[in-house]
């Protein structure tokens, strides 16, 4: 007699149970199956008392990752997803630890790879941080009655009457739609990004996987990436955005490359970014022709060159344990905005340990480069734009309020076309049609359903970025940049506060 | 909330204090006793070329701080004069900080390279600001700076203002809002020759102070105010802008009329000045030694009154102050908010008011 094997160490941690009485199997009913994309449901033939062959849906216990599509697409409501912890509670070994070793003692084995931002128990400090408001000696300003201002502009200027002033770009609110490469995301989506910018008087970027020949007449509204793949890279391509943006890093993965999977690269993908369909597309770690700031300024002026200096030029970098000296070498060599991706910036595939453990808060480092250009006299030669793990048009204002000219969302983005957070970005199965290219996945994204989507959180958040201020009594959004006398810390120690350049509530 | 009241002879004569100690007096409903000041503009004709230093020591004649700021002022300019300020205490001002005043021309062989004369004072001001127990409270040719905690008359009694002539004079009444009523907190803030009153809460304060240190401007005495006379220091004397535009940085208009009106000068000026901006509710009267300037917020949320009679031109908090001062006016005005009132002396038979 054989041992039957047992597989100790699968990990389906959730799975889905169907209620039999609601669900409308016998009806031919299989909307289940057909949305879940990672094949956790199978349909199970049953012949039912009046001998008619229905099929009945089942949970393989394999591959659920929570996304609750199914629950949400469940014409009858008949699913509930289950959480099963896989192994006794331990303060110690938490069940992620677990899961990952087990993972990796499979033979999936290898490296962790994952989707999104880091989920650490770091502090969140944009949680720490509180705003002031107005009481009795200063009225506030009701932005229903009052103008009260959140335009900004991005581009080095001169920090006195007659300097010269670089290309500038305009932005009705300072909220910008962070990198996220066709290829990562569907073209759907980037159209839903750019009719959604246009429209509200803002900006998206391609990220690195080029810029579709279908949208470039959203070109005014677009900022272009030039990472280490240099993937789309064209002359036509720098002039085609109303900036230029080199990437350098990602808060995700500071310090390593980008790995679009060949499965990902259809037609489309290959084309824009001039790569065979089918191949993998690996942005190296280093741009081969960046091994120090001075190769920045090169590129820069490149650049610079190639658009005849009519659109500003970033570069964003992951926030890492040296920023401020980092960003003031960048300024110094010529970037007009530098946009700094915190720790728990998002990705569409990154090592898990990376995710987890490398770079620095958002909050931190924008405060540092902020205090460090003001030290070094050169903040007005930069724009800094704030990213990485910004939840709510508060924390908006607050990196704002800490040095930034404006920031950008891009996980949010996601999130407001109905991505769940389960983190399987990387396998291009997303079943929301978000973060794949798939045929019959992709187009669940309807582009005007998913453009009205993003019109309506830019428009949202800006209405309570004016209420904010409105109760600060500032009606120019320019008073709050640096502003950190208008926040105070709460349970954050000296060290902390230093590094924010604010006080602790109460002081 | 505050008072303020101002003075200016465009035609240059010379009035004393009482006029305006009796102004600001009426408005004590508007302060609270922690704090009253004065401007004085051609109080020192004999050392009209020369910084007048007004220096404000905490604690008596002994303060350590005393020798130390003399000794580093000794090293920097020629001190032409040295001498206690008279202070004559009263049952409600019993005692102050001990106050001096320097007559100085900086020593030029110590100017750095493209640095200028102003630029040189400012960085002495700082210095001293910056050392413990001591502050300037004011640094201008042939102006005189005198304020104190309490309340403004009795202030102007301590001083015994009544024994200064000027050709401009701006007060202040104080009721301390956001920090400490302390006699260096008190109004008018001055660097140079630029003197401010203000009646308001500048809620910009973070972004401007912060702006300011990269221009070697450092923001020391603990209120919110002296921003703006470094504000008005780096746009009009350093960058070279005019009344009108260094308003228009302050207050600026809003970005749809610049965008409506195609003023591209304007919005060079509100991109590049941005942290610049004054925002928060307040009315000011900005005095330099060529005129002064009245500004109010944009949204209009302080109030101030102009009036003109004559040569002379008023500015206050409140009507009554101006009719205690001219019973009869020319022409009597609320300025629009963010709107500036530019005055200025009239040296050579020149008109005075715009507005």
């Amino acid at each position: 007699m054989s041992v039957m094997k047992r597989n100790w160490n699968s990990i389906p941690e959730f799975y889905p149970r169907f209620d039999l009485e609601l669900c409308d199997y016998r009806n031919g009913c299989n909307e289940c199956a057909r949305e879940c994309t990672f094949g956790e449901i199978s349909l199970q033939p049953v012949k039912g008392d009046d001998g008619v062959l229905s099929y009945r849906p089942r949970a393989n216990h394999e591959a659920c990752n929570a996304c609750q599509r199914c629950v949400k697409m469940c014409p009858q409501k008949a699913i509930t997803i289950i959480h099963q912890p896989m192994h006794s509670s331990h303060h110690y070994w938490t069940a992620e630890q677990i899961g990952n070793i087990w993972r990796q003692a499979k033979s999936e084995g290898g490296v962790l790879l994952t989707g999104s931002g880091a989920t650490g128990p770091q502090r969140r400090y944009f949680d720490h941080i509180l705003f002031d408001a107005c009481q009795v000696t200063n009225p506030s300003i009701d932005p229903l009655r009052e103008p009260m201002e959140i335009r900004r502009y991005l581009g080095s200027k001169p920090d006195h009457y007659g300097g010269d002033m670089g290309p500038q770009l305009r932005l009705d609110v300072p909220i910008m739609f962070g990198a996220m490469s066709f290829g990562a995301l569907n073209l759907r989506v980037h159209e839903a990004e750019a009719i959604a910018t246009h429209a509200e008087g803002t900006f998206w970027n391609t990220g690195e996987g080029g810029f579709h020949e279908k949208l470039r007449g959203y070109g005014a509204n677009t900022i272009v990436q030039v990472a280490s793949g240099r993937f789309g890279v064209s002359e036509d391509y720098l002039k085609s955005a109303a900036a230029v943006e080199i990437k350098i890093g990602q808060g995700a993965k500071p310090g390593i490359g980008g790995h679009l999977p060949g499965e990902k690269v259809f037609e489309g993908v290959s084309r824009t970014r001039m790569i065979p369909e089918g191949s993998d597309a690996l942005s190296p770690a280093p741009h081969h022709d960046i091994y120090s700031i001075e190769d920045l300024r090169q590129l820069i002026f490149a650049i610079k060159e190639a658009t005849d200096y009519r659109v500003p030029v970033s570069v964003k970098i992951s926030a890492v344990h040296n920023v401020a000296p980092i960003v003031s070498g960048v300024a110094r060599a010529g970037a007009d905005i530098i946009a700094i991706d915190g720790f728990r910036g998002g990705t569409g595939a990154t090592p898990l340990q990376i995710r987890q453990n490398t770079g620095i808060p958002i909050e931190l480092a924008i405060s540092a480069a902020d205090m460090r250009l003001k030290e070094e006299g050169i903040r007005d030669r930069v724009s800094l734009v704030a990213s990485g793990g910004i939840q709510s048009s508060a924390d908006v204002l607050k990196a704002i309020c800490l040095g930034a000219d404006a920031v950008y969302v891009a996980t949010a983005v996601l999130i407001a076309l109905g991505c769940n957070m389960c983190q399987r970005c990387f396998t291009g199965m997303c079943p929301y049609g978000i973060t794949t290219n798939r045929p019959g996945l992709a187009e669940r994204i309807d582009v005007d359903e998913a453009a009205q989507a993003l019109k309506n959180l830019l428009s949202a958040w800006a209405e309570e970025i004016k209420e904010l201020m409105g109760s600060m009594g500032i009606s120019a959004i320019e008073a709050l940049r640096g502003n950190r006398d208008r926040l105070r810390g709460v349970a954050l120690n000296t060290e902390e506060l230093n590094i924010l350049g604010i006080r602790h509530a109460g002081a | 909330m505050c008072g303020i009241v101002g003075i200016i002879n465009t035609d240059g004569s010379l009035i004393d204090g009482d006029a305006i100690k009796e102004a600001i007096r009426i408005q004590n409903e508007r302060g609270n006793g922690l704090g009253g000041g004065f401007a004085v503009y051609g109080a020192y004709p004999e050392h009209r070329d020369k910084y007048a230093f007004h220096i404000m020591y905490e604690g008596d004649r002994t303060s350590p701080a005393i020798p130390r700021v003399e000794e580093f002022l000794r090293t920097r300019a020629n001190v032409y004069q040295s001498e206690q300020i008279p202070v004559y205490p009263n049952r409600r001002i019993p005692s102050g900080p001990h106050m001096k005043r320097y007559f100085l021309k900086p020593l030029e062989e110590f100017l750095a390279p493209e640095q200028t004369e102003e630029d040189y004072v400012i960085d002495i001001v700082m210095t001293i600001n910056a050392m413990e127990g001591v502050f300037v409270v004011s640094s201008g040719k042939n102006l005189g700076v005198f304020k104190g905690m309490g309340f403004p008359e009795d202030i102007g009694d301590y001083f015994r203002i009544e024994d200064y002539k000027g050709y401009m004079w701006t007060a202040h009444n104080r009721f301390p809002t956001n920090t400490q009523g302390w006699w260096g907190g008190a109004h008018p803030f001055t660097i140079l020759d630029k003197a401010v009153v203000h009646n308001g809460e500048i809620t910009s304060y973070g972004a401007n102070a912060r702006w300011l240190e990269m221009f070697g401007y450092y923001c020391l005495l603990r209120t919110d105010t002296e921003v703006i006379s470094y504000i008005y220091d780096k746009l009009s004397r350093r960058d070279g802008l005019g009344e009108e535009d260094a308003c228009s940085v302050m207050a600026p208009p809003l970005w749809d009329d610049i965008d409506r009106t195609g003023n591209e000068k304007m919005r060079y000026l509100r991109q590049i000045y941005g942290s610049s901006i004054v925002n928060g509710p307040f009315g000011i009267v900005l005095t330099h030694s060529d005129g002064a300037i009245v500004l109010n917020d944009r949204n209009k949320l302080r109030p101030v009154v102009c009036a003109q009679a004559g040569a002379t031109f008023f500015a206050s908090s409140e009507e009554c102050s101006i009719r205690l001062l001219s019973p009869e006016v020319d022409r009597i005005w609320s300025p629009r908010g963010g709107e500036p009132v530019i005055v200025h002396l009239d040296r050579e038979g020149a008109p005075g008011v715009t507005s």
